[in-house]
């Protein structure tokens, strides 16, 4: 077993844990953070994405010991405080733009999506469809995805004028 | 960063409809009520679930396709720490029963009896041989490794041309490996070939796929050992026919069983069947007295869960010089794979009644072999038989113009069947109800620019240029909307296909639609609310829909075929008109007023000639919940019930046109241009129509272009992670051109037709199409699905594609 703490969703832990166990089922099961959910075993589909530092990762590709003393945010952390808090531009631009269907890549979609709009706050069309690579969807064709991104991408444009 | 109030984020897109008073609801784009759920991570997937004492199931599956088990021994797997029990198929044998499959096509199909475990036999690898349970998935992972399984290899026989040799029997008491042979003919195909001026003949391979929905399949049991109730959580797309299955199977007590699909993440027919798991779950739960989970990992998905398509089709079109179809002749092998799932003969006989799909026709012959091979069972997949009727009749009658010379949208334009000819009875026996081929087509042809991309094709050719263009055409319809059931009867399938719906009329004036159906990302709390809304005059935001739990939801069809509108919606939608019929009737009292003399819009009962004297339904329902005056003899409630039987199924249509740009130097092939027309009546919510026809694309395109499930010669499936098998990205699809035409369709009140499979079964062959027109000039008249870069590139070397 090995110490770890970190903070998750604005939220502190200590926690012993196996040395293999992966930050999503860490999240997961210990911590019952299951908005973040799990679509493979080989570190595709990117349902598990999380924010980590700053940066999105594929939690299932990442093992608790790792993120001692980091600041993990899921999906469950990206709105404002509390159930109903505010919703996130790309939250908003998913729903507006019918950007999901069964909502099981939903999550990392989001944090992934998230994260491309930080590191190229402009993107085109092509830039959205290659930034999200890592991401699958099985229902929605990803059309309405790319249409969420660059919208949410022109109200946080928008936003910090 | 900026962020939004919640209260300012919109609920509709633009709307289509003139409604000016804002009050109709269906043909709005009303934005998802799912949506908040999911967009924030409050999800209740079934792998989410955690209950007190819950232990982790895990499943040992053969490395080998075809074996004898020769010894099981799970004494070291007992003795790890935290394992609460192992189990070998042998230790269940006397409790497992056998998984059902629930349509014999034909009187001597052979059904070979299908253990959740294996217990003298495997017969693909992935079939589970034991289980071990333990308290947590690391340490039942752990547990799996301590198992030993001693096995005698047997030759798998991957092949559908040799299995039917017999050489190897996947089953040896079945004596063969033909499953099934379904023939079906009408009119004398070889007469009318004799007649035809030209005779097309194409050999046609449908590949293996994976379905691949996002959320892995899973499940969760929780006993009541004393009063032995279970419920039983899983990711499936039927809990009505899953309870009903799993008290058939283990002999538990239909109304003991509690069965709950929660959010599930996906289905494309995968989580359309009763699998190993869930019986193998309900059955350890009642052995340990402890809540079981399992949930699969995606590599063992791709093993253990259901595969699609794969078909080789002999098709065979007879036609006169001037293009008019005579005849078509098709002879289908169907690899079901080691065993049959729930439905897994009928899917390859669905397509019975498609290859002949919008053509007119004087002669029709179809037989299916239904084979089995040493492969993960075949079941349905997006289209399940439909997809690979049209792709085989849009692909000949490609062929079939190119032989003749002429235009193939010329060629389909000459044989379809006319908007004047409905309701038509088809070759195949069914009557479609309504289309309008011609107009689906112009407005494709109109947003495509087919003419301007023609020339421009020719363009090309004339100059030789490296990148050539490629136009594919794909005029298609689709039987779903699953189904009447004296017709399911006939084609000899073990249920029926109606559907229930519940209204809820509450006190306050609220609503609870309860529905038979079990959405799992198809919007049907969204579209069932907008149905409600109109029927009942009632807000939008007023109405729950309640689904998917057999105690709150207890009758059902549930959810796959493109039945959910047109049966599940249509049942809401006449369950409401009950209501509103028993709430004119308190009405008419409460008014002192005939009832004949009672109006009923907008929500408000009133008498007719005298306007002021009205009543809200919401009143009519707080007056009925009191009880205190009714008209003698009524029952104090409005809720009313509604189980709707569909008079025919549904029958979608449109054209789609798809412009592939091939790179003839490296044969890498990139969709320029992909126009849908889709035509599906009537239409409640046309945002989440769209967004139904732009996955039905992606997964189309995936088949033509990407995915393949493959197997070596000893069984292995080589394609065994994401890995291996390619999902597309975003990164992989184009931008689509959707539109629609509206023919309602005259089958139900609603007029609305399914849309769920249209676009997977529509694409595939525009795709294709589209491949082979690109390199025709070049003497390729086919390249084998996925078209890859590589084999696009051998055809164009001159070898096999």
């Amino acid at each position: 077993m090995t110490r770890i703490r970190m903070t998750v969703d604005g939220v502190s832990y200590d926690d012993d844990v196996e040395p293999r166990l992966l930050l999503v089922h860490y999240l997961r099961d210990r911590l019952g953070r299951t908005g973040t959910p799990i679509g493979c075993d080989t570190s595709n589909c990117g349902a598990c994405t999380v924010d980590l530092d700053g940066k999105a990762v594929k939690s299932c590709s990442v093992l608790a010991v790792q993120v001692d003393g980091s600041v993990v945010t899921t999906i469950q952390g990206l709105a404002g405080d509390g159930p109903s808090g505010a919703w996130h531009p790309v939250q908003k631009a998913f729903h507006e733009k019918h950007a999901l269907q069964c909502g099981y890549c939903t999550p990392g979609m989001i944090m992934a999506a998230v994260d491309l709009l930080r590191d190229n706050p402009a993107p085109t069309e092509r830039d959205v469809r290659e930034g999200l690579e890592g991401n699958l969807c099985r229902c929605t064709g990803y059309q309405n995805i790319v249409e969420a991104v660059l919208q949410a991408a022109a109200e946080l444009k928008g936003a910090t004028r | 960063m900026s962020e939004i109030d919640a209260g300012m984020i919109a609920t509709e897109v633009a709307s289509e409809v003139s409604d000016p008073d804002g009050r109709i609801e269906i043909g709005r784009a009303r934005l998802r009520k799912e949506d908040a759920r999911l967009v924030t991570g409050q999800t209740n997937w079934t792998d989410n679930i955690q209950l007190p004492g819950m232990v982790h199931m895990a499943v040992l599956r053969s490395p080998m396709a075809h074996a004898k088990i020769l010894r099981v021994d799970v004494s070291a797997a007992l003795a790890r720490p935290g394992v609460f029990a192992a189990y070998s198929g042998a230790d269940l044998a006397a409790e497992q029963g056998s998984l059902p499959c629930a349509w014999p096509v034909t009187a001597d199909m052979k059904q070979p009896p299908h253990p959740p475990l294996a217990v003298d036999e495997v017969r693909y690898v992935g079939d589970g041989v034991a289980v071990v349970v333990a308290r947590d998935r690391y340490a039942a992972a752990d547990a799996l490794e301590a198992i030993e399984v001693d096995y005698e290899p047997l030759p798998a026989v991957v092949d559908m041309e040799e299995a039917l040799t017999d050489k190897v029997l996947v089953h040896t008491d079945a004596g063969t490996n033909r499953c099934f042979t379904w023939p079906f003919a009408n009119g004398d195909y070889d007469a009318v070939a004799k007649q035809a001026d030209v005779v097309v003949k194409r050999r046609f391979i449908q590949q293996r796929l994976i379905p691949t929905a996002m959320e892995p399949r899973g499940v969760v049991v929780t006993p009541l050992p004393a009063s032995e109730e279970y419920t039983v959580y899983s990711t499936t797309q039927i809990p009505h026919i899953l309870r009903l299955m799993l008290a058939m199977v283990t002999g538990t007590p239909e109304q003991k069983l509690r069965v709950i699909a929660p959010d599930v993440g996906g289905g494309f027919g995968s989580k359309l069947n009763v699998y190993a798991e869930e019986v193998l779950a309900l059955l350890v739960a009642r052995r340990l007295g402890r809540p079981v989970k399992w949930t699969e990992s995606r590599s063992e998905g791709y093993q253990a869960t259901i595969h699609g398509r794969d078909q080789i089709q002999d098709i065979e079109v007879a036609a006169k010089s001037d293009g008019t179809l005579l005849g078509l002749k098709v002879e289908l092998m169907a690899d079901l794979g080691a065993y049959l799932q729930l439905v897994t003969p009928g899917v390859p006989i669905l397509g019975a009644f498609m290859f002949n799909a919008i053509y007119k026709m004087q002669a029709y012959s179809f037989t299916c072999h239904g084979v089995f091979t040493t492969k993960t069972p075949t079941d349905a997949y997006r289209g399940a038989g439909r997809p690979e009727a049209t792709f085989g009749v849009e692909r000949i009658m490609d062929e079939l113009a190119a032989e003749l010379g002429m235009d193939p949208m010329e060629l389909r334009k000459k044989n379809w069947i006319s908007h004047d000819e409905f309701p038509y009875e088809t070759i195949a026996g069914l009557t479609y109800d309504s289309g309008n081929y011609e107009a689906a087509t112009a407005k494709a042809m109109e947003l495509f620019d087919y003419d301007g991309l023609r020339r421009e094709q020719q363009q090309r050719r004339e100059s030789n240029d490296p990148v050539q263009l490629g136009i594919g055409i794909s005029t298609f319809t689709e039987m779903c909307g699953l189904a009447p059931s004296r017709v399911l009867g006939t084609l000899s399938y073990g249920a029926g296909g109606w559907e229930a719906a519940s209204i809820r009329m509450l006190p306050t004036g609220k609503v609870e639609v309860v529905t038979g159906t079990a959405p799992h990302g198809q919007g049907h709390v969204t579209a069932w609310s907008q149905i409600a809304a109109d029927a009942l005059g009632v807000p939008f935001e007023d109405v729950e829909v309640v689904h998917s739990d057999t105690r709150a939801a207890p009758q059902g069809m549930d959810t796959y075929g493109s039945r959910s509108l047109v049966v599940g919606g249509v049942a809401v939608h006449l369950a409401c008109g009950k209501v509103v019929e028993k709430a004119r009737r308190v009405a008419a009292h409460l008014l002192e007023a005939a009832e004949g003399d009672v109006d009923f819009a907008g929500g408000t009962f009133s008498v007719k000639g005298s306007p002021e004297a009205s009543l809200p339904i919401q009143q009519i329902a707080l007056a009925t919940f009191a009880g205190h005056n009714l008209p003698d003899g009524m029952e104090p409630t409005l809720n009313s019930d509604y189980v709707m039987d569909p008079e025919n199924f549904s029958f979608p249509h449109g054209t789609h046109l798809c412009a592939v740009d091939i790179d003839t130097e490296t044969g890498f092939p990139t969709i320029r241009k992909y126009v849908a027309v889709d035509d599906v009546g009537k239409v409640i919510n046309p945002m989440i129509v769209e967004g139904q026809v732009h996955g039905g694309l992606a997964q189309g395109i995936a088949q033509a272009l990407y995915e393949e499930a493959v197997y070596d010669a000893e069984g292995n499936l080589t394609t065994g992670s994401m890995v291996d098998y390619y999902v597309p990205s975003a990164a992989d699809l184009p931008h689509f051109t959707t539109d629609r035409t509206e023919t309602p369709a005259t089958s139900n009140p609603l007029g609305v037709k399914g849309v769920g499979e249209a676009g997977t079964i529509a694409s595939t062959p525009a795709v294709v199409n589209a491949i082979v027109d690109a390199l025709r000039p070049r003497g390729i008249n086919d390249v084998r699905m996925p078209c890859s870069p590589e084999r696009i590139w051998r055809a164009l070397q001159g070898g096999t594609s």
